[in-house]
């Protein structure tokens, strides 16, 4: 039962395809899950591949490492478009948790409730796959297949998530919303990124995470806010069934279905009037 | 790069010295740092990232060892606390702040708060009280209600004194060792490598099973060294706290009777054990449908859990006097409703742990207990030894809290030891802790009150239901406390009440901080409300024209003539009640969005020690040749302060100074029996005792050199000085014959409080003391979410005496978290809430600032007048909040905890309704 903690992510995807171990980044998702007397797994820890953290720009937009950090998003220089993410990333558990967790290990743990898709989804982001003799490059809004579920394959990492350019005018906002105030699994959360042209909504990307297996985008909410001037946000009628179609909450001991409806309307009108709000 | 490098050692620097360790693989930083390099001031609370006890600094980030690898640390520097307060001057700042603003209670979260908040002054040197919470969020505690902490890091100035008798703000007597991480809880007493037992429990709620072939099983696997079943138990397989209920298995036989029971045990090496998975142990479980809930467990039909108990019903409590349906009758206005709450976990942030070996043919066993005599007569049935034989040592308590009065590892670990021979140590996982050990007692609570025109108390009748889970614990104490309090401190001359213990498939429900009561004062304070708005009467004024008073009969009948605090606790509040009132009516006014603003209050009582049973409590004391004075303090200290509130009474009796007492705790082979940390009963009544020894050796001494009773006494090296006005006697201790304890003067109090027997109709005098308090809350709701954030409390507490203010205000500040908690957010669902991700305690963003007004009635019975405070705190917690919440959204819930889903829910419905 070896451990690995290369610095080439060639190692790194050799060592996955021969041994199949369990990828671990910042733990935080893996040690919770762990069963009493599960101990002889193979790990692949890939936090020591130095291309695998951090945040840069090339020409098409922004690379972010799988292993960077959420303390590494909030820390980083962003354009407002981010804003987001960062609020997303401060909402993480605790500053513990920030420290550690990474944002592969959100999306490819795959919970209904992982605070990091909604933003990132907002600002359609794709992930950077890589086995060892092929790369691939998925929308995040269809790596994410189920619950716990994405389309990663046994020999696969993910190596980076890519934001496309974003205008520096999209403003943005994330809500979260939950039980008590710090460390708390959401009941739902809505991510917001909005551009205004003269006081009008040019362009709108909401997601809705905690509110189906999967957290959405509500492409309808978004098509219909086009158009609509900042100040008639207020009376907006965010709680239009069809705009929330693509949400299918669940009742648990967290919140019943009509509740999480109910909020998420309520949290996409603050989330899309704060955004319209910060620049 | 070599891929097979299992054995792969890890570097690091800890706390400044290069360490080199090899751990398994996967092997969490957190064991390693424990296990492997003695870091046992790394606590671990949850091994899920969730209580952050266990927060280190790595490269000077804080970071969960629980949810790191050792070999992630490879190459990195390791601080922790007990390094940090070594060479750290913000930690060595905080460690002195800690122990000045009361900051450690239990301590168990200490090393993770100080780690924090070393971490965040070294980036921000005056932190603002918002970056404080934001930095120690990840943190959890249960004691302090966390407003003492932001105090210490912010670096408030503290009101400490340095000698330290009654009355006095003197630093806690046992707090350097929290501060420091040199404390040793209950995980923190055995040595690496000793043998680990792992229990093994029912998944289901209701099963039959039957085992394999235990002994074929064990020789097969290596390192397993023993297997406990029911079969090994050499006494009794049988224990419970109240001798006449004892119901609970150590192992059950054939049937489990709750998710969670135990039904064997292994011992092993720690390798073995940690290797082991419960699927592969040789039982088959055949499942079977139980009740969950009161109503299923009184259903036609329904399964029994003891055969002895008919119809599920465990025992009741009754209390009545006057005629109250007649009164009700008679009433002008009546208002009646039913309440409900669910199980409440304790939440303590040290899971049960322990350690046991065998030393000279005797079984000792350490671990962390509220009640080390009891553990003691527990153990002498189970093992059917003679109590001689055994010796319960307590370790450290992180946090009890009412659910460590009952015993949980203490058989395992003496089985294991007895089966193997050998030292042997359990720890339960957070999940095993909350799946097994008791619970705060659902309730269903129905009631009606009636009065009239003038506002006066007309007819009362409470009939409450309580799940008491699959065994008895301490069920038939919160049947018999209930009707006796359920009045809330009021004149009701027209009273009947009701409580009934019925059995589930649940865990047992046992002693949480108030006994049922807080569950009775949620619908009883809730209903005033209700009544004095239909009355038209404010109402505050309602409760204070209501208020029990000295010479005024109890619901028992019961008459104290003096040292009835209700009122004053009450009228302590108008000031405030009246502020914050026309405060939040112009929040409202002007409000344009989704807050609201309300304003709640609530009283409450306890009555002090057991309810007409007796329960003594015995301190010894003893001066050694050499002038240290040792008090052996047998009164558990969980966190509230007994250490010091035990030293600062007899230090005063005595007259010599709390903080230069030597402690020796609870060691059943050295202390004699101050009863349980319980029923807010340590001040008052081991109080009581350390008073009466305190003097008792004070007397002795002056009689010795015939000086007056102003006579100063002090103590030197082998030498005890007795100044008496211009006279100096010089006693020379070493020409003393010393006892076999080493002891040339020693002394003993043992106090018993002077309570009477309840008849039929639950008259009497149940206790001898009863403290009150009154608690106003503020609240913010979110009327479009349904979320409330507590913005302030006002905490009124007659404590009779406040023997140390600072631990008063930690208890009323700790109280109040747990109330809320319990208000807002807390409800334990078996199979559901089985640990502190989805079970969620208030965390440091939740508790608003709490005002503590101390009032102080004396009480003739209590030490320097001083009543008990442990349980009043939390009791007018929850319905203060309900009461706010309705004055915020006119509705009313009748059910807690009020989570945002079920607030917005009922909100919603009184729109459309
Ligand atoms: C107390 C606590 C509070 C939390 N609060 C929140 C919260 O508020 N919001 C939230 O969203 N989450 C929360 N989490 C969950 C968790 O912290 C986050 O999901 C985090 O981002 C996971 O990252 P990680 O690096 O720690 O993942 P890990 O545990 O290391 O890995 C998680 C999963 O991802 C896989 N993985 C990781 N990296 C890669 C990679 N590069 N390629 C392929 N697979 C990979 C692993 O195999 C594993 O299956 C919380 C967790 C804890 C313990
Ligand atoms: S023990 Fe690590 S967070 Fe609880
Ligand atoms: S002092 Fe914080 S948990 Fe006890």
């Amino acid at each position: 039962m070896p451990y690995l903690a290369p610095t080439r992510t060639e190692d790194a995807l050799r060592f996955l395809r021969s041994n199949s171990p369990k990828v671990v980044a910042g733990c935080t998702d893996y040690f919770p899950s762990l069963q009493q007397g599960q101990v002889d797994e193979d790990l692949l820890d890939v936090t020591r591949i130095p291309g695998m953290r951090g945040i840069s720009r090339d020409e098409t937009g922004w690379r972010i490492g799988a292993a960077t950090t959420w303390t590494d998003i909030v820390r980083a220089p962003l354009p407002p478009a981010f804003d987001a993410l960062k609020l997303a990333a401060r909402e993480v558990g605790s500053l513990q948790i920030q420290n550690q967790g990474t944002v592969a290990g959100n999306i490819c743990n795959a919970s209904p409730a992982a605070d990091g898709v909604p933003p990132l989804l907002a600002l359609e982001a794709t992930v950077e796959i890589a086995a060892a003799d092929a790369r691939r490059v998925v929308p995040l809004s269809e790596f994410i297949t189920g619950v716990r579920r994405t389309v990663l394959q046994p020999d696969e990492l993910v190596v980076a998530l890519h934001v496309p350019d974003v205008s520096a005018d999209t403003q943005s906002h994330f809500l979260k919303l939950g039980s008590r105030t710090n460390l708390v699994i959401s009941i739902a959360m809505v991510a917001a990124n909005v551009r205004l042209d003269a006081g009008r909504v040019a362009l709108a990307h909401i997601a809705v995470g905690s509110c189906s297996p999967v957290a959405r985008r509500l492409p309808d909410l978004e098509a219909r806010l086009v158009g609509t001037a900042v100040e008639d946000l207020a009376g907006f009628d965010f709680a239009n069934p069809e705009a929330l179609t693509p949400l299918t909450p669940i009742s648990d001991v967290r919140g019943s279905a009509d509740y999480r409806l109910d909020a998420v309307a309520e949290l996409c009108r603050r989330a899309v009037i704060a955004a319209s709000a910060r620049s | 790069m070599d891929v097979r490098n299992t054995e792969a050692s890890v570097a690091f620097e800890l706390n400044g010295e290069a360490v080199r360790i090899t751990p398994n693989p996967g092997e969490r930083l957190s064991e390693a740092l424990r296990e492997r390099l003695e870091a046992r001031d790394v606590k671990i609370g949850c091994n899920a990232g969730d209580c952050g006890a266990c927060t280190v600094l790595v490269d000077g980030e804080v970071v969960c060892a629980c949810l790191m690898t050792a070999q992630q640390a490879h190459e990195r520097t390791v601080e922790t606390l007990a390094g940090l307060v070594r060479s750290d001057a913000h930690a060595q700042g905080l460690m002195e702040r800690f122990q000045d603003h009361g900051a450690a209670q239990c301590g168990i979260c200490t090393p993770g708060m100080i780690v924090s908040a070393v971490g965040l002054l070294r980036e921000t040197r005056a932190p603002d009280e918002s970056q404080v919470q934001e930095a120690l969020g990840g943190v959890l505690c249960r004691c302090t209600g966390y407003r003492k902490i932001i105090d210490a890091v912010l670096g408030v100035p503290a009101a400490i004194v340095e000698d330290g008798g009654v009355g006095q703000a003197l630093r806690r007597v046992d707090g350097i060792g929290k501060v420091e991480g040199t404390e040793r809880f209950g995980d923190d007493v055995a040595p690496p490598g000793t043998l680990e037992i792992k229990v093994i429990r029912s998944p289901y709620p209701l099963a039959t099973f039957e085992f394999g072939d235990l002994n074929g099983w064990r020789e097969e696997i290596a390192g397993i060294e023993a297997v406990l079943t029911a079969a090994d138990i050499p006494g009794e397989n049988r224990f419970g706290v109240i001798p006449a209920f004892a119901d609970q298995p150590v192992f059950a036989e054939g049937t489990a009777r709750f998710r969670g029971e135990a039904v064997a045990a292994i011992v092993g090496t720690p390798d073995a054990v940690r290797a082991f998975s419960p699927d592969a142990f040789p039982v088959t479980w055949a499942e079977l449908g139980g009740v969950s809930v009161v109503s299923e467990a009184q259903a036609d039909g329904a399964p029994q859990l003891h055969e002895a108990r008919p119809d599920n019903l465990m025992c009741r409590g009754f209390v009545t006097t006057g005629d109250a349906e007649a009164a009700l009758a008679t009433a002008d206005v009546t208002v009646e409703g039913t309440f409900t709450s669910g199980f409440v976990e304790h939440g303590y942030i040290e899971p049960e742990a322990g350690f046991a070996e065998i030393v000279d043919g005797r079984v000792e066993i350490h671990a962390c207990t509220q009640a080390p005599v009891m553990d003691l007569e527990a153990m002498e049935i189970i093992l059917g030894m003679h109590r001689n034989q055994i010796r319960m040592v307590p370790t450290g308590v992180g946090g009890g809290f009412g659910s460590k009065l009952d015993i949980s590892v203490q058989p395992y670990l003496a089985l294991g030891a007895l089966k193997t021979g050998r030292p042997v140590r359990l720890t339960y996982s957070r999940t095993e802790s909350m799946q097994s050990t008791t619970k705060r007692h659902p309730s269903e609570i129905h009631i009606r009150i009636g009065a009239t025109q003038d506002g006066k108390l007309s007819g009362f009748h409470f009939e409450g239901a309580f799940n008491t889970g699959a065994y008895a614990s301490w069920g038939p104490t919160v049947a018999n406390r209930v009707p006796v309090h359920a009045s809330g401190p009021y004149r009701v001359s027209d009273y009947t009440a009701v409580a009934k213990g019925i059995h589930t498939h649940c865990p047992p429900a046992g002693a949480f901080r108030g006994f049922g009561v807080p569950q009775s004062g949620i619908a009883q304070e809730s209903l005033f409300d209700e009544l004095a708005q239909k009355l038209g009467i404010d109402a505050l004024e309602f409760r204070v024209q209501n208020a029990l008073e000295d010479g005024v009969p109890t619901v028992c009948g019961q008459v104290f003539e003096q040292g009835v605090g209700a009122k004053a606790c009450l009228e302590a509040l108008r000031p405030a009640w009246h502020r914050e009132r026309v405060r939040a009516d112009a929040f409202n006014a002007g409000a344009t969005g989704a807050l609201r603003r309300g304003v709640g209050l609530a009283a409450g009582w306890y009555g002090c020690g057991n309810t007409s049973l007796p329960n003594p409590s015995t301190i010894k004391a003893g001066i050694r040749a050499d002038g240290t004075v040792v008090l052996h303090q047998g009164a558990t200290d969980i966190g509230q302060g007994s250490n010091t509130v035990i030293s600062q009474i007899f230090g005063s009796a005595l007259g010599f100074s709390a903080a230069d007492l030597t402690l020796v705790g609870g060691d059943t082979d050295v202390t004699p029996d101050a009863g349980k940390t319980s029923a807010s009963r340590q001040t008052f009544v081991s109080g009581n005792a350390a008073r009466q020894s305190g003097e008792a050796m004070r007397a002795k001494i002056l009689r010795q050199v015939d000086a007056s009773k102003e006579a100063a006494i002090a103590f030197g090296d082998g030498t005890l000085t007795v100044s008496d006005g211009d006279r100096q006697h010089v006693i020379d201790l070493r020409t003393l014959p010393p006892d076999n304890e080493g002891y040339v003067i020693t002394s003993t109090g043992r106090y018993d409080p002077p309570t009477k027997p309840l008849d039929k109709n639950g008259q009497g005098a149940p206790y001898a003391q009863f403290g009150y308090a009154a608690q106003l809350a503020v609240v913010e709701v979110d009327l479009a979410l349904g979320t409330t954030r507590p913005i302030r409390f006002v905490a009124a507490h007659d404590v009779g005496k406040a023997i140390n203010p600072v631990l008063v205000e930690g208890q009323v500040q700790g109280g109040i978290a747990q109330g809320l908690g319990m208000a807002l957010m807390e409800e334990y669902l078996p199979g559901r809430t089985e640990n502190l991700h989805d079970y969620l305690i208030p965390t440091i963003g939740d508790i608003p600032p709490i005002e503590t007004l101390i009032l102080e009635l004396p009480d003739a019975h209590g030490p320097y007048g001083a009543k008990g405070l442990g349980e009043h705190v939390l009791i007018p917690t929850a319905p203060a909040l309900l009461n706010a919440i309705k004055h915020a959204t006119g509705v009313r819930m009748y059910s807690v905890p009020v989570t945002p889903s079920k607030l917005r829910d009922a909100i919603k419905g009184a729109r459309h309704g």
